[in-house]
């Protein structure tokens, strides 16, 4: 590895801030990290902690409101040559086949076509892809169109690799072996990068690869911890010390103890993760069950349920804010009313449910409350969405309405028709 | 072979929400027409040039004329595909041409074509006096008014519907602006505007064969093609010229079909989205003649270098800073944008109020009686074929065999320039002593319903089988199968026939409610027959008057009754 430790990349003070009518939506707040040559870092956080944002603001994909970028201690506004990019959906070009979608980016720099056609075939090779050259996307199997991503990047020769999520979209074996390749041309040096930075919502998976990870808090975004990963690789998952840190940064993604409070707008405009029932449920009757008995450890529940982390923590808040479960340290502990509704059956559990619904999450108690005082007993949504996106993004007014839209569905707390777009009160007195 | 979209059809952005643009817009539009009439009406051209060699029914002079016709055509779509490219762009990229393109096109759209030809024929003859040229022009000019909306609205749309995450892998590998439009931005649109020049291609036949043999005032202008020879057979009362300009009709439309669209259907097939491989990837005997022959081959290596070379052209200067702030820039820019427009709205819409201004306010409801009377009509028709074609076009989609070697056919119908077959209508309706008022009116709907058909078979082929045998196996039969599974199933593909079937038929009224065949005269109570009649007369007034009328009959209904259709399918009956 290579011994100096020069600053490749540095972020100072960076902040990004989307105007509302009613104030600022602040995504991320006062950021600041290093990346140093011969490091991988991790940039992991809940969703909401604006990881992906952060990574598209280096890579100049998207304006930040205020900071620095320094890149090899120059400041960078804008895409910058040295730094490449590797995205989760892969963004390969359709119509361009496998060299052609590896040479595009020499193309764009005006590499003559002779040497732009060497080098990519280089890449390929290196990566693993010899023998698909002339193949289109279409033809290739995840895996392999994530190597593509992965030449295309390395064949412009970067100093900084940039990576969003990359291997998301992959099956876990393929995912794993694609991490384990690429781990393995980096400690050999075989690639021209000198440092990674890679946003991942995989605990285990930033863990096996970082050399060192920085946590994102959420609303808003900002650095929570920077944990050093000291172990050698290759990395054995199942080490006490491996599962000590996964456990570690688990407590440190359930720490800030009421994990909903926000520090802007009125409660109604708090962001609520579009969580369907089914999964609350089957969490709340898993935790119950043997061997948990009401307490669990997070990491262990997520083995044991096949989620990930950031699949599990929206949950697991979800069911701490309707007060049925607490969470903490890492563990998820169920309240006597959480304990009753994994024993109840389905119309108590709806009884429960719906009082829980209306006492903790103000959305739905202010929906039940304009539908009542209606004579028509019914609102459109335009209204509630209105009110929230003051204060929230679009996307995220929609999907709270839309977690309020379930919850209340499956509470009966109040009927929607989502023709006419239009909540009522109807059926569910009646 | 099926070269239907197969995604849902998204919703055409010209069926956008009503809003003041579409005022500005309109006034503009009408405001041209009348400009083109108050250019057109003074000029005197002397017409005689084309008439030294008149058209002949002799069978061997169609081919020649089967060229020129065709040779148009592939002009018309030409210069389509160029003013798709630099208007659709426009409105893509630029936040303020935008705003006024959209509902400008959407009323251009449906301004009905034959209505104005007279009018654009002397405005071209002006421009080219003593010269084919100017009539060559007009036909050409007429066929692209048919022919170039909905490729501007596909590819705009393709233009702003540009995945995401490509556009950020563009951005991160610093392709330019132009790199990323031939690279990106293209590609992306390629087979919605290669399906959408077929569409337009089909509909262009119709104009042709009007637009050949155009009478202006007392003067008859017949350019050699198929157009005019089957109004010569029609003035000769000639059954069997029409009998052989339909067959050579259909050799045209099949070779063109074969040596051209095909190719490019097949073609195209590579830059469409998609995880997976199509599980029938459209295919042409051509393309993969041309692809494995080594000499075409080699002899399309420089060709492609070159375009590769213009594709990644990148510039070497940049333009220099304007001194101004960008805020101050912008609104600089701001007023003096919107400041043209507004008065070249108000200028349009004083021209065209002045223009009508002569017509007493009861002729102007007469022409708006008129008006219902022939939406009377396009609405019971279309009923009537939605009736007859929707049940057929699902039982035709779910026998794949058979759909795949139909689809084609309704391709072809819908291709098929109906206007051709009116004067045997006229030979039936006198022969059978009918009331035109009601027995013209099928003509308006002779060539659209196809749209209909074509685009529920391809609707029905694409329900997923385990739908089709979900019913089956909960035992859904007769009407509730009808009602619960196949309609909504299809509903979107209906719908969307149904909007292309709507304008077509519309256009169509103008050369179907007054029909002719030698010396008799038919003619319906219509708008159509209306703007046809004063045509005849030279009435510029009242062409305008009938023109403006019908536009906004077919933009009102866009707004008020396809649009909430258009939500409704995307809503509630997609199926994923």
């Amino acid at each position: 590895m290579n011994p100096e430790t020069e600053p490749l990349l540095e972020l100072q003070g960076v902040r990004k801030i989307f105007p509302k009518a009613a104030g600022e939506l602040v995504v991320l707040d006062d950021i600041s990290l290093t990346v140093r040559s011969g490091e991988i870092v991790g940039l992991l956080g809940r969703s909401g902690s604006g990881k992906s944002t952060l990574l598209r603001g280096i890579a100049g994909l998207m304006p930040l409101t205020a900071g620095r970028i320094l890149y090899r201690g120059s400041a960078i506004s804008g895409p910058t040559p040295g730094i490449a990019m590797v995205f989760q959906s892969f963004a390969l070009f359709p119509w361009l086949t496998v060299l052609g979608n590896v040479e595009l980016g020499l193309h764009a720099l005006g590499v003559p076509a002779q040497e732009a056609s060497r080098r990519a075939l280089a890449a390929i090779d290196l990566i693993g892809l010899d023998g698909f050259e002339t193949a289109y996307p279409r033809e290739l199997s995840g895996g392999m169109r994530q190597r593509v991503g992965f030449a295309r990047a390395l064949v412009v020769e970067p100093t900084l690799l940039l990576m969003d999520e990359p291997f998301s979209a992959l099956d876990v074996l393929t995912a794993e072996t694609l991490r384990t390749d690429f781990l393995d041309l980096w400690l050999e040096g075989q690639m021209p990068i000198r440092g990674v930075l890679m946003v991942t919502h995989n605990i285990e998976e930033a863990v096996f690869m970082c050399d060192r990870v920085v946590v994102l808090a959420a609303n808003p975004g900002r650095v929570q911890a920077e944990i050093p990963i000291p172990l050698p690789h290759p990395r054995d998952r199942l080490a006490p010390a491996f599962r000590q840190i996964v456990e570690d940064i688990y407590a440190l993604l359930t720490a800030r103890a009421p994990l909903t409070t926000r520090a802007f707008g009125p409660p109604i405009a708090q962001h609520l993760r579009q969580v369907s029932t089914n999964v609350l449920a089957g969490l709340l009757e898993t935790v119950a069950a043997a061997p948990y008995g009401g307490r669990a450890d997070l990491p262990e529940v997520a083995e044991d349920v096949q989620l990930e982390a950031d699949e599990l923590l929206p949950a697991a808040e979800a069911l701490q804010m309707l007060g049925l479960a607490e969470v903490a340290a890492g563990d998820i502990v169920l309240t006597p009313a959480g304990r009753d509704y994994a024993e109840a059956d389905t119309q108590a559990r709806k009884r429960i449910f719906s009082e829980h619904l209306l006492a903790c999450v103000p959305l739905v108690a202010h929906i039940r409350g304009v539908l009542a005082t209606r004579p028509s007993q019914e609102a459109p949504r335009v209204r509630f969405e209105a009110e929230l996106e003051d204060h929230l993004s679009e996307d995220y007014a929609r999907e709270t309405l839309n977690a309020a839209i379930e919850w209340g569905r499956y509470a009966e707390l109040f009927a929607y028709d989502d023709q006419s777009g239009r909540f009522s009160l109807e059926d569910v007195t009646a | 072979m099926r070269r239907t979209n197969r995604r849902f059809p998204p919703l055409p952005v010209w069926l956008g929400r009503p809003n003041r643009w579409d005022l500005v817009a309109g006034a503009l539009v009408f405001g041209a027409l009348a400009a083109i009439i108050v250019v057109a009406r003074d000029m005197r051209m002397p017409l005689e040039m084309l008439d030294t060699t008149p058209i002949v029914l002799d069978p061997a002079a169609l081919p020649g004329y089967a060229a020129r016709t065709t040779l148009r055509m592939f002009a018309a779509l030409a210069l389509s595909l160029g003013f798709t490219f630099g208007v659709a762009t426009l409105a893509a990229k630029n936040r303020r041409a935008e705003k006024i393109l959209l509902p400008l096109l959407d009323i251009l759209q449906s301004v009905p074509v034959l209505g104005y030809l007279s009018f654009t024929v002397l405005l071209f003859l002006s421009l080219f006096p003593g010269s084919v040229l100017g009539a060559e022009l007009a036909a050409i000019f007429a066929i692209f008014t048919s022919q170039v909306w909905n490729m501007i609205f596909s590819l705009y749309q393709s233009l702003r519907t540009v995945p995401h995450d490509m556009e950020e892998a563009a951005t991160a590998f610093h392709l330019t602006a132009w790199q990323r439009f031939w690279r990106l931005e293209v590609p992306f649109a390629v087979p919605g505007l290669v399906w959408n020049m077929m569409m337009s291609m089909s509909g262009g036949w119709f104009f042709v064969v009007a637009a050949e043999a155009i009478a202006v005032g007392t003067h008859t202008i017949d350019l050699p093609g198929i157009g005019s020879y089957v109004a010569l057979a029609i003035a000769e009362r000639d059954l069997g010229a029409v009998g052989a300009a339909l067959l050579a009709m259909l050799i045209v439309i099949g070779l063109y079909d074969q040596l051209m669209f095909r190719p490019l259907v097949a073609w195209s097939d590579k830059f469409r989205l998609g995880e997976t491989a199509a599980v029938e990837t459209p295919r042409s005997w051509l393309l993969t003649l041309l692809r494995r022959t080594h000499l075409v081959r080699s002899a399309g290596v420089p060709l492609r270098r070159h375009a590769h070379a213009i594709a990644m052209w990148r510039p070497t200067w940049r333009p220099p800073a304007v001194p101004l702030s960008r805020a101050t820039r912008t609104r600089i820019a701001d007023a003096l944008y919107y400041g043209t427009l507004a008065a070249l709205a108000l200028t349009g819409a004083g021209l065209a109020v002045s223009l009508i201004a002569g017509i007493g306010i009861a002729e102007i409801l007469h022409v708006l009686r008129l008006g219902f009377f022939t939406l009377l009509r396009v609405a019971l028709l279309m009923a009537i074929a939605l009736a007859v074609w929707v049940p057929l076009g699902v039982l035709i989609g779910l026998r794949p065999r058979l759909a795949e070697r139909l689809q084609p056919v309704a391709q072809f119908l819908a291709a098929f320039p109906a206007n051709l077959l009116f004067p045997l209508a006229v030979v039936g309706i006198v022969h059978f002593r009918l009331d035109p008022d009601i027995w013209l009116s099928p003509l308006m709907l002779l060539g659209a319903q196809w749209y209909i058909l074509f685009n529920v078979i391809a609707g029905a082929s694409t329900v997923p089988n385990d739908l089709v045998e979900a019913a089956r196996s909960f035992h859904v039969r007769g009407w509730l199968w009808w009602r619960k599974v196949m309609l909504p199933a299809v509903f979107p593909y209906a719908v969307t026939g149904a909007l292309t079937a709507w304008g077509g038929a519309w256009n169509a009224s103008i050369v179907a409610e007054a029909v002719r065949w030698g010396d008799t005269h038919l003619v319906a109570q219509g708008l159509g027959a209306y703007i046809t009649l004063h045509t005849e007369a030279g009435d510029h007034a009242r062409i305008a008057l009938g023109v403006i009328v019908m536009c906004l009959f077919v933009v009102i209904l866009n707004r008020l009754l396809w649009r909430p259709l258009y939500d409704a399918a995307a809503r509630r009956f997609q199926v994923r």
